[in-house]
């Protein structure tokens, strides 16, 4: 017999396919993981901590920094939760811009994790196929807001910005273009065989584990369960668009990618109607006291962000800081189901699995 | 002039006009390697809309490589303390020495070729393999785990891929009755073996990707995987001979291709005033666009997968070419 031994092998913090600072330390066999033991923290920065000394507005530009892929959403979370606290009424102008930059982002978000899968996966053109329409909506966004990635755009009762002159037009020609280079991936990846070889079947769990892990978004509606909280706890105007939640039933990377890659045109049609319905004129700021201070009393609101369920508890106790701040950030929620993937899988799938997954690690360090 | 020194009687003089032919011929495959890899990063950029290298030499960017191979040459030499330093430092050498020793007997046309070996073919799989353990001692002396992963990846892809790849050619060495490449080349005059052979060229071409190491077969260094794989621990020069290892394999790659399946320098009908040389290039320029192509659009494989394709796809279509060909052979010939 010749002595085997098992290997410890460390992933990052600093490895080109872990998104950011992540670390797993993996005990392999061969090419086969025994066992994984994902490490976090490299981009913790304390953002509920800081947001205990902070006022309102001032919290926002920290949530651009945490789901720095769809900060828009992030912004959200943050106004929706103070405008719930506040019973605030929201000027139609305004909820119709936010809606746009949300859903504007979200396509961005799925168009980042499709092209950096794929580039994990090792097809290097799709990346950069993505990205140019990635940079047009970013162009968009900072038309909008000045900025392209930390927006800081929305505030407590509307948003920062009016839309530029053109700024409606330019996202209406926007949504065709899109549709049609959506066909192209379709063309170009969806039927590969050697990608659906990668992906059929790899990063399998049920319903059951995604319930138990409390996955949510793509990684949850890819088991088969319908729950977005666009369509089931509707907020902000998302009552009235038409559009279809896309459910697959598998729970493999492969669903994943169809799921997310649905969302899209999904997105597009609310971006689409959204323009349709975009009233001509009226304010972007409701009547706001210039010192916010919401009502003593405890609040939790969640809301669908790309990564699934991003939601923000914010305990109050009538001042102008909040007296604790908790964020439920998706990607670090979808993580913890990572070690018990990796088990007996080869170290080709850590990538897949991990890059399906699609996490973002401003969100799981906070 | 090289056919009669090639059936001459050894002296100095055919010696050293044989040096200088060999040097000749190292210029022109480090010519090839340099401007092969410009122009692979231009046709990549151009089919992922970016620009490519556009700031060394001009606007297409003619002196970048040359421009990277100086930086390679200024960089540090850095060899690990752990790794085991006689095997580091060989390793680079014996992965690259095969790479040169196989062009000595690959015909570029009927006056333009270096050797006529009866067993040029053999000669060809033969030597290539030895690269092989180059990378894996290069994996193992790195002591480094990813270096290692990606040494063995290495080992077993190109073991499972040569079988094939040699078993696709028997077809051929069947229909010409010789391992001559200039012959197999000769045979060819009326219809390429691409037309008699399609099944052959398809596993030959598909094998010799996966034993070149590039997309989709690139494991051994897949970069999102293994970081850089077999030569994640190497720097500045020795690093460039890995490099340059892979480059001169796909000019030989592509040769060899040239020769067994696109009939070599022979003219496309109605085209015999254009040389034979320039016929070989341009068949030779197509089966190295094709590999850059498939690099720019394709994914990568699983190590298992890969394995599995091997074995049990490529493998029995190989000997079912075999023996079609035979049949062939026995009916029609």
């Amino acid at each position: 017999m010749i002595r085997t031994e098992e290997m410890l092998l460390n992933v990052g913090p600093q490895h080109p396919s872990t998104h950011g600072v992540f670390r797993i330390v993996l005990k392999i066999d061969g090419e086969i993981i025994k066992e994984a033991k994902p490490v976090i923290g490299y981009l913790h920065r304390g953002t509920e901590k800081l947001a205990e000394d902070l006022q309102y507005t001032q919290i926002i530009p920290y949530t651009d920094r945490m789901d720095y892929l769809s900060a828009m959403t992030n912004n959200y979370i943050i106004c929706h939760a103070v405008e719930t606290m506040m019973e605030m009424e929201i000027p139609e102008r305004a909820d119709y811009l936010r809606i746009l930059v949300m859903e504007l982002g979200r396509v961005a978000s799925h168009l980042v994790w499709f092209g950096t899968y794929l580039l994990d996966i090792g097809a290097m053109s799709p990346f950069l196929y993505a990205f140019r329409e990635r940079e047009m909506i970013i162009n968009m966004l900072n038309e909008i807001s000045g900025a392209r990635l930390t927006f800081n755009y929305m505030r407590v009762g509307g948003v920062k910005w009016d839309a530029p002159e053109g700024w409606i037009e330019k996202v209406r020609d926007f949504v065709p273009h899109m549709r049609k280079q959506l066909a192209g991936y379709h063309d170009l990846i969806s039927g590969n065989e050697i990608f659906l070889n990668r992906v059929k079947g790899v990063g399998y769990y049920t319903k059951e584990d995604a319930f138990a892990y409390s996955l949510s978004g793509a990684n949850l509606r890819c088991t088969g369960v319908d729950w977005d909280l666009r369509k089931k706890e509707p907020y902000s105007l998302y009552d009235r668009f038409d559009f279809d939640v896309p459910v697959f039933d598998g729970g493999d990377a492969w669903t994943r990618y169809q799921c997310r890659m649905a969302e899209i045109e999904e997105s597009l049609k609310i971006v689409e109607q959204a323009v349709e319905q975009f009233p001509a004129e009226g304010d972007i700021m409701a009547k706001v006291p210039r010192i916010i201070k919401p009502p003593a009393g405890e609040t939790y609101v969640r809301i669908e962000s790309p990564r699934g369920e991003i939601g923000c508890y914010i305990a109050s106790q009538g001042k102008k800081e909040p007296y604790r701040l908790k964020f439920r950030r998706p990607s670090f929620y979808n993580l913890q189901i990572l070690p018990k993937l990796l088990e007996g899988e080869n170290i080709a799938n850590l990538i897949t699995i991990l890059g399906g997954i699609d996490i973002v690690l401003g969100e799981v360090d906070g | 002039m090289i056919e009669e020194l090639l059936y001459s009687a050894p002296s100095y003089l055919s010696t050293l006009i044989f040096f200088a032919l060999g040097a000749g011929l190292l210029m022109m495959v480090l010519g090839f390697v340099t401007y092969a890899i410009l122009a692979e990063r231009k046709v990549i950029g151009f089919m992922q809309l970016r620009v490519g290298p556009n700031r060394v030499g001009g606007p297409l960017g003619l002196l970048q490589t040359v421009a990277d191979v100086l930086k390679l040459l200024l960089k540090e030499d850095t060899i690990p303390k752990a790794a085991d330093r006689p095997l580091f430092i060989l390793a680079p050498v014996i992965a690259f020495a095969p790479a040169f020793m196989v062009l000595a007997a690959i015909p570029f046309s009927e006056s333009l070729r270096f050797s006529d070996l009866g067993i040029g073919l053999l000669y060809y799989i033969a030597i290539s393999g030895i690269s092989t353990v180059g990378i894996l001692m290069g994996g193992w002396a790195s002591n480094n785990k990813y270096a290692l992963l990606g040494g063995m990846r290495s080992a077993a892809q190109m073991i499972s891929y040569e079988v094939p790849l040699v078993m696709s050619v028997i077809g051929i060495i069947l229909l010409t009755g010789s391992l001559n490449l200039v012959e197999i080349v000769e045979a060819q005059q009326n219809l390429a073996y691409l037309f008699v052979q399609p099944l052959a060229f398809f596993i030959f071409l598909i094998a010799s990707v996966a034993e070149l190491n590039r997309t989709p077969f690139d494991l051994p260094e897949a970069e999102s995987e293994l970081v850089a794989g077999y030569h994640v621990e190497y720097s500045g020069f020795r690093w460039a001979f890995f490099m340059l290892t892979e480059y001169v394999y796909l000019f030989a790659m592509a040769s060899i291709t040239t020769i067994l399946f696109l009939g070599g320098w022979n003219p496309v009908p109605f085209l015999e005033f254009i040389p034979g040389v320039i016929w070989f290039a341009i068949k030779f320029s197509i089966i190295v666009f094709i590999m850059i192509w498939l690099r720019a659009t394709l994914p990568r494989l699983r190590a298992d997968q890969l394995m599995s394709f091997g074995w049990k796809v490529l493998l029995p279509l190989a000997l079912l070419n075999i023996f079609i060909s035979a049949v062939i052979k026995e009916i029609w010939f």
